[in-house]
């Protein structure tokens, strides 16, 4: 019938509704923590990139633009990124893993044609890389937890707004109507009951 | 699963040719319209898987949409990075929209 039925699917959208709500603070809560982490990692890759810039320029200061450019030219190592997938709450979260291929140590270059500002200012980059490749990820958590979090959010409130409401006023609906059917019902089978008795016996109370 | 990701820098030249001895993968241009074209390819992942695009913020300031599309992706991740004239902002800016997102409020 179909108030069995809206009670049952009330009874669900409640449940539903609970356990999203925790899922949302839950997941609230993973964002808090990271996006405090991804702010501190940007604004000290910022600046760690700025100082390697700045050294850089005063490197390119020191050279001719042509010979930077040829210095930088041919690289003797290559960036290869692994990734692989971890699941917070449901969502799947990338987390890098970076190997160097060639000599990671070793700058592409001679030291002959080149000025020492340049190797600082290579050897800072290299340093900021990994915080580059950090910040990349947890980047991308925050961005991906962040729609996560929108859905959830919105899937609450469309229940606790839209569906709930609805459902209950739904099932009191149909339960007056009931009630009110029941009452009809009543008052028919005792005025069937009185034109009974007074047909059978004159009978009148 | 794989493990052939690289990684590339957008941006102008100043900016972005250092990176090149770190081994990533450099794409000079000045011109946002280029860059745009150079995003597309990657993100079809054309020639080479991407893990992720590093992009100046002077580019992805005249791109929105582009970064926008970008954060409903898992791979490749966009991260603005400051180029060579400083940081504009952008980056942390992306942090409090997607703040924002999730807590319907505003941050920081």
């Amino acid at each position: 019938m179909e108030l069995n039925r809206l009670r049952a699917r009330l009874k669900t959208a409640v449940r539903g509704h609970k356990l999203l709500k925790d899922k949302r603070d839950e997941l609230m809560r993973q964002f808090m923590l990271i996006i405090k982490q991804n702010k501190e990692l940007r604004e000290l890759v910022e600046r760690k990139l700025a100082k390697a810039q700045g050294a850089l320029s005063i490197a390119a200061a020191l050279m001719s633009p042509e010979a930077l450019e040829q210095t930088l030219l041919y690289p003797n190592r290559r960036v290869e990124v692994g990734i692989s997938y971890r699941n917070l709450m449901g969502v799947n979260v990338p987390d890098y893993d970076f190997r160097t291929q060639g000599d990671s140590s070793a700058l592409p270059y001679g030291y002959a044609m080149t000025s020492g500002e340049l190797d600082d200012a290579i050897s800072t980059l290299t340093k900021t890389f990994t915080d580059m490749l950090e910040l990349a990820q947890v980047e991308k958590t925050v961005q991906l937890l962040a729609i996560e979090i929108e859905k959830t959010r919105r899937r609450v409130n469309a229940l606790e707004y839209v569906m709930i409401p609805e459902l209950q006023t739904n099932i009191k609906y149909i339960r007056m109507k009931l009630d009110e059917n029941e009452r009809g019902n009543i008052t028919r089978l005792m005025k069937v009951k009185d034109a009974i008795l007074q047909e059978a016996h004159n009978y009148e109370d | 699963m794989s493990d052939n990701y690289k990684i590339a820098v957008i941006g102008d030249k100043d900016s972005v040719t250092a990176f090149k001895v770190l081994g990533l993968n450099a794409f000079i241009c000045d011109d946002p319209a280029d860059a745009k074209q150079i995003l597309r390819e990657l993100k079809r992942g054309f020639k080479d898987n991407y893990a992720v695009i590093y992009i100046t913020e002077q580019l992805a300031a005249k791109l929105p949409d582009e970064v926008a599309a970008f954060r409903e992706i898992a791979v490749p991740a966009l991260i603005l990075i400051p180029s060579k004239g400083g940081s504009l902002g952008l980056g942390l800016e992306t942090l409090t929209a997607a703040a924002e997102r999730a807590t319907g409020t505003k941050l920081f």
